[in-house]
């Protein structure tokens, strides 16, 4: 069951993006922009904890669960560490998956060549 | 010695002869409509080079040592070349003429380079400051949307009006006499802004623009579209051809049986999955020189108007919330024997 | 005075134009893209579920298991951008492809294997962030703006 509603959580997201990106001049660069303030705004005022709880990836998975997972550890670093924290924050949650991005796709540039796109 | 006629045009005293022209292109071009009338198909994307913008280079060098050789020339005899590209600095065109050490002009004219080349070609001909003169554009696929767009690897999908950059290249020699085709008289381009800014349809961008050049045409050399057999664009693809023909019916002309577009040739639009057509600095000058000029030459057609668009505007510009203008340039183009 | 009404003529007629050209500009079949960004988009959060799932029942807290789930996916849409696939898959999904973490992953590898003809520090160094730059600047940004909000609330006892 947690399968199905990952399933289309996830997939309903995805399909509400579609209608920006086709009937609005976004570029996809300014569409993760906007999904990843969203997801931190969603999640500051309390919103996106009972969706991430319904849909576990679906929620999570999504640029808008990225936005949640930033203002999560945004808010755990200004309780531990008052102002500082407020600096810290942001990038400690997002660790993973930016690193995670940034050393395998460097990899993936030495091994591999641009390609045509057919 | 005046040969200016009406505002924006010149009527040559004797024609321009274009002796050769020779095309290079990529895979998917050679799929296309055309495939078999260009003369050197490149399975190969990079072209034996090393990056998109040597590859676009490497277009460049063999379409215009094809054409010398089909001219019967050699290098040392062209006084000059006009040649340019889509990329910043039109690069592509440098390091693509380098090695042939022809004395040179580089040109920016976005995609109405072809245009651009073929009408200073000729105005040096005829100004008696060459016996003969090189045009040659380029564009590539790769090169175009790795500066323009996204990396190629990146996961995006195109909108219906997108256009799909030509990867090829097409040079011409012109020369004082020696051919059965010539070029007869030009019409420069303005620069028309109507305000769109939408980069993913250049078509709509470009399409005031053509409809201006090709209306002063009409009006410089008091004729009417049934004078030209062909009136051929550069790259308006489908979304734009309409628009022109819409534009240019509201100004009291209907070209709609003589008109084509060089993005609707090269590219089999349902079957190649290349939405609204081809456009670059490529498509006007490849679809010119496989299957324009060899056309005219043969007899089927006795006069066309060749009139490539480009959409002006740069990543910077774009950015910075400008509006994408268009310019078009008019070459018009007749098979000489009587 | 003159000048001021050509102006607003001028931009009378952009305007019309706009309209006429959004009129003649076909669009695609929005309720198939968005059934394919749907279905594209639901699969990779699936995926993303089991790995949740898989790391759970390995004995990893909610947060851990998040950072395996992100990983993996990040791994898988690298590599399938090193292999030409991603891009496929984001023509076909559209916002199915672009929306999850592995659009994000695949923004960077795009860069990064674009770019690097252009050198390691100028090419890649630099070009790596062309897309998923902003979206760490203003992810960090919008963060970091609600926790002064967040903080000043602390300390006026409003919230806890």
């Amino acid at each position: 069951m947690e399968y199905v509603r990952a399933f289309l959580v996830g997939g309903i997201i995805c399909a509400l993006v579609q209608i920006l990106l086709d009937r609005t001049k976004l570029m996809p660069g300014r569409v993760m922009v906007l999904l990843v303030c969203s997801g931190a705004v969603l999640s500051a005022v309390g919103l996106y904890r009972p969706l991430f709880d319904f849909a576990g990836a679906g929620a999570s998975v999504p640029l808008l669960g990225f936005g949640h997972l930033l203002w999560n550890g945004m808010k755990e670093a200004i309780q531990e560490n008052g102002i500082l924290g407020l600096f810290m924050g942001g990038f400690t949650a997002c660790a993973t998956g930016v690193s995670a991005s940034l050393i395998f796709s460097y990899l993936a540039s030495l091994i591999f060549n641009p390609k045509m796109k057919e | 010695m005046k040969q200016y006629v009406g505002k924006q045009s010149i009527a040559f005293q004797s024609p321009v002869c274009i002796l050769a022209g020779a095309s290079i292109a990529g895979k998917k071009e050679g799929e296309g409509p055309l495939g078999e009338q260009i003369d050197f198909i490149c399975e190969e994307p990079m072209f034996g080079a090393d990056t998109w913008e040597a590859a676009e280079s490497t277009m460049q060098k063999e379409a215009l040592q094809t054409a010398i050789g089909k001219a019967g020339l050699t290098r040392e005899e062209i006084r000059m070349i006009f040649a340019g590209d889509l990329l910043a600095q039109t690069i592509a065109s440098s390091f693509g003429i380098r090695d042939l050490e022809i004395p040179c002009y580089g040109l920016y004219g976005a995609c109405s380079t072809m245009g651009e080349a073929l009408s200073l070609g000729a105005m040096a001909v005829a100004g008696g400051y060459g016996e003969y003169v090189g045009a040659v554009t380029s564009s590539h696929f790769a090169s175009a949307e790795k500066e323009f767009r996204f990396p190629l690897g990146y996961g995006n999908q195109r909108p219906l009006s997108a256009t799909w950059t030509v990867t090829g290249s097409g040079a011409c020699i012109l020369g004082e006499t020696g051919s059965k085709v010539g070029i007869t008289g030009i019409t420069t381009g303005k620069i028309v802004d109507y305000g769109l800014k939408d980069s993913m349809n250049m078509g709509g961008c470009m399409a005031p623009a053509a409809c201006d050049t090709i209306y002063q045409n009409l009006m410089d050399f008091n004729r009417q579209p049934e004078d030209y057999d062909r009136i051929v664009t550069g790259d308006l693809g489908a979304v734009g051809k309409q628009i022109l023909l819409d534009l240019l019916a509201e100004r009291g002309f209907d070209i709609s049986r003589q008109h084509d577009d060089c993005g609707l040739l090269i590219y089999d639009n349902q079957r190649q999955d290349t939405h609204s057509g081809g456009s670059g600095c490529g498509c006007a000058a490849v679809v010119f020189t496989s299957h324009l000029l060899p056309a005219v030459e043969a007899g089927k057609w006795k006069r066309i108007l060749f009139v490539p668009t480009g959409a002006m505007l740069s990543k910077v510009s774009f950015n910075e919330g400008q509006p994408i203008p268009g310019i078009a340039q008019a070459v018009v183009v007749e098979n000489l024997s009587e | 005075m003159v000048e001021q009404f050509q102006d607003i003529a001028k931009k009378k007629k952009e305007k019309e134009y706009q309209k006429y050209v959004k009129k003649m500009t076909p669009t695609h079949n929005l309720a198939l893209n968005m059934l394919k960004a749907f279905l594209v988009g639901g699969l990779i959060c699936t995926l993303g579920q089991v790995i949740l799932h898989t790391a759970e029942v390995m004995g990893a807290d909610e947060k851990t298991a998040g950072s395996w789930c992100s990983l993996i996916l990040i791994f898988i849409s690298v590599v399938l951008t090193g292999l030409n696939i991603y891009p496929r898959i984001g023509k076909f999904a559209g916002a199915g492809a672009l929306v999850p973490i592995t659009g994000f992953a695949n923004s960077v590898a795009a860069s990064a294997i674009e770019f690097k003809k252009e050198g390691q520090v100028f090419g890649i160094g630099c070009k790596i962030f062309t897309i998923a730059g902003p979206v760490i600047l203003y992810g960090i940004l919008s963060s970091w703006a609600l926790g002064v909000i967040y903080y000043i609330l602390l300390q006026l006892g409003v919230t806890g």
